[in-house]
């Protein structure tokens, strides 16, 4: 069976979930193989769990260089010469993105980017789901090797061991590459993850400060909820960037999106119109945001908010 | 310091956008076409550069005639000149063959130092079209920056993406991606309009910029549509206007639905 490789995304010795995705994705298109680039002594930290999730090789590929994402393209471009894989899986991220087109144009593979379901059939399909799920699409790659951007949460991570040889492969000598003179990592706090939360409660530019934000903290922490903000409501200044859904900022899909204080506007909607139900509080009755809302209330964030938490909270004492 | 900044027309994003059913690919004359905001940015930050370290700032956009309307918008904001590649064998290219087209661009402008770009554009999202160039060029890449300052022939970037900030350097020539955060774009001023009218434009065919036909457009596509469907929209539910239990009816319709 042809070889499928799937670059693990990790940090600082932990595998993201996104990679158990891809490797379970990865099992139906041939047989999957890890790829790790990471400093020296990564792999060993990683190599058990990409094994119980049917990696049948682990190539391991460690450097200590501060070359941005060249040492990733230069690794898989090498891999993808060596063994003609059926397919080259990298999550979507920022940074996964940008491997997987540099590494397309290398090695001259198809680009099926963004797809949230992969299978093979003669040649590999992706599906997409554009505009804030407004469309579905489908693409086929018409060539060999394709490399295949996956969005994470999209296919179900299933265990299944495989065999996890280990094989240890150069890192080829970077060529012209951005050098990485720092980095600050995102501190997560106490809440879920934004992108995996099953519930999300978000504040528009009518929570009208930041300090008010914690009217809408106070819903999220009751909900067990990840908070998120509009983009007028970042540009405010009232919560940070990491934090904006919507077009240009996290695309999210929960089981219960919340949003307070926003108008409804398309590029944030495009962010969270896929969500299971969506529940409205805006005191305007014509914001387009309704249109979408399963439960809307024409009401005042700062009376409706506070009252559901006490509701909650009685409910669950 | 030569800049090339790199611009693309796309879809009003505040209208609904469409695909055509018959070969999913964009439906450009269903909605409004504009300068994309990203790139609005990265025109800014271009201009800001140029304005501190001298230089000329050309703007390259490659896409169908009435791109040129992208051309104009950046050159009432201030660029200098504009290359337009547009070539009908040029439509339905993918993510490689608008790298690979708009590197062979870039090259027919002399002494470029820094090509700056948007990190993601609106309507086709690779969200790589920088980093691919600069692949095709054998340049680094400095992408999503919040922050670019040139010192000397050396670019350092602030890059902000979900997994925090990163600070990347590099020695020119470099290409440089910008993320929404970066500045607020300037709005052309009634002596820029006027003046953009006279700006030279040069229009290229790919055989002016040197391009490979078989790499490019839809025959040079790697990757085919074989179906695209729009999903029903999402009607709307219950309305109800907050006579001082509205938080109570938002919570018996949660439990209504074992949302808790
Ligand atoms: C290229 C592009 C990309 C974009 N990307 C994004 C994106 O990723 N995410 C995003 O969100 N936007 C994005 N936008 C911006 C978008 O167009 C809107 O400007 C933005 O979503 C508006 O945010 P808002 O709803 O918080 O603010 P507003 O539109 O100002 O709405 C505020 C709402 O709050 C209501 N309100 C005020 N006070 C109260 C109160 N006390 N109680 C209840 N309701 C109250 C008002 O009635 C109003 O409806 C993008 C725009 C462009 C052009
Ligand atoms: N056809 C094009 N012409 C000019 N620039 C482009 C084109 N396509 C992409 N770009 C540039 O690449 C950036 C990112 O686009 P993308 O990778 O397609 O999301 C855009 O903001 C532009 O700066």
């Amino acid at each position: 069976m042809a070889e499928v490789l799937v670059l693990v995304d990790h940090v600082e010795g932990e595998i993201k979930k996104s990679t158990f995705e891809l490797l379970t994705a990865a099992r139906a298109l041939g047989e999957p193989s890890a790829v790790v680039v990471g400093p020296p002594g990564t792999a060993a930290k990683l190599a058990d769990a990409l094994t119980e999730y049917g990696a049948a090789k682990v190539y391991v590929a460690e450097t200590d260089g501060s070359a941005f994402l060249s040492p990733e393209v230069d690794v898989l471009a090498q891999l993808v010469e060596r063994v003609q894989p059926a397919a080259v899986l990298v999550g979507v991220s920022a940074d996964g993105k940008e491997i997987a087109g540099r590494l397309a144009v290398r090695t001259g593979s198809p680009w099926l980017n963004d797809v949230v379901a992969v299978s093979v059939d003669g040649a590999v399909d992706g599906t997409h789901s554009i505009f804030g799920g407004a469309w579905t699409v489908q693409a086929r790659a018409d060539g060999a090797h394709p490399v295949v951007t996956v969005r994470p949460g999209s296919v179900e991570a299933v265990p299944a061991p495989g065999a996890g040889v280990e094989e240890v492969v150069e890192v080829p000598a970077a060529g012209p590459s951005a050098t990485v003179v720092a980095r600050e990592p995102v501190v997560t706090g106490e809440r879920p993850e934004l992108g995996e939360a099953s519930v999300v409660v978000s504040g528009g530019r009518g929570v009208g400060s930041a300090e008010q934000f914690a009217v809408i903290e106070q819903l999220a922490d009751a909900l067990g909820a990840a908070v998120g903000a509009s983009r007028a409501a970042v540009d405010s200044g009232y919560y940070p960037h990491q934090f904006q859904v919507g077009q240009t900022g996290k695309t999210v899909s929960p089981q219960l999106y919340i949003a307070l204080g926003i108008s409804g506007a398309i590029q944030h909607r495009a962010g969270m119109q896929t969500s299971k139900t969506i529940v409205v509080v805006n005191k305007d009755a014509d914001a387009p945001i309704f249109e979408i809302a399963d439960f809307g209330v024409v009401g005042d964030l700062f009376t409706v908010a506070p009252q559901l938490r006490e509701e909650i909270a009685r409910r669950r004492a | 310091m030569n800049i090339v900044v790199l611009v693309k027309q796309v879809p009003d994003t505040y209208s609904e956008r469409q695909l055509r059913e018959s070969d999913g690919a964009l439906d450009r004359d269903a909605s409004d076409a504009v300068l994309d905001e990203i790139n609005e940015r990265a025109v800014e930050e271009s201009l800001r550069l140029s304005e501190v370290h001298g230089g000329e700032v050309t703007v390259l956009t490659m896409g169908p005639d009435r791109a040129s309307e992208a051309i104009r918008k950046a050159l009432s904001m201030g660029a200098d000149r504009a290359v337009h590649l547009c070539d009908a064998a040029l439509a339905g290219s993918d993510a490689v063959g608008t790298a690979l087209a708009l590197a062979a661009a870039i090259r027919t402008v002399d002494g470029v130092d820094l090509v700056v770009a948007g990190n993601e554009a609106s309507d086709g999202r690779s969200a790589a079209v920088p980093a691919m160039v600069a692949e095709v060029l054998g340049v680094p890449a400095l992408t999503h920056a919040r922050e670019v300052t040139v010192e000397g022939s050396t670019v350092t970037v602030r890059r902000e993406t979900d997994d925090g900030v990163t600070v990347l350097r590099a020695e020119l020539p470099a290409v440089v991606s910008v993320g929404e955060k970066i500045n607020e774009p300037r709005y052309p001023s009634f002596k820029g309009i006027m003046a953009a009218k006279k700006k030279p434009v040069t229009t290229l065919s790919i055989a002016d910029a040197g391009i490979d036909a078989a790499r490019v457009g839809a025959a040079g596509a790697l990757t085919s549509v074989t179906s695209a469907a729009p999903k029903p929209a999402k009607g709307a539910g219950e309305k109800v206007v907050d006579d001082g239990d509205g938080g109570a009816k938002v919570a018996a319709f949660l439990v209504a639905h074992k949302l808790i």
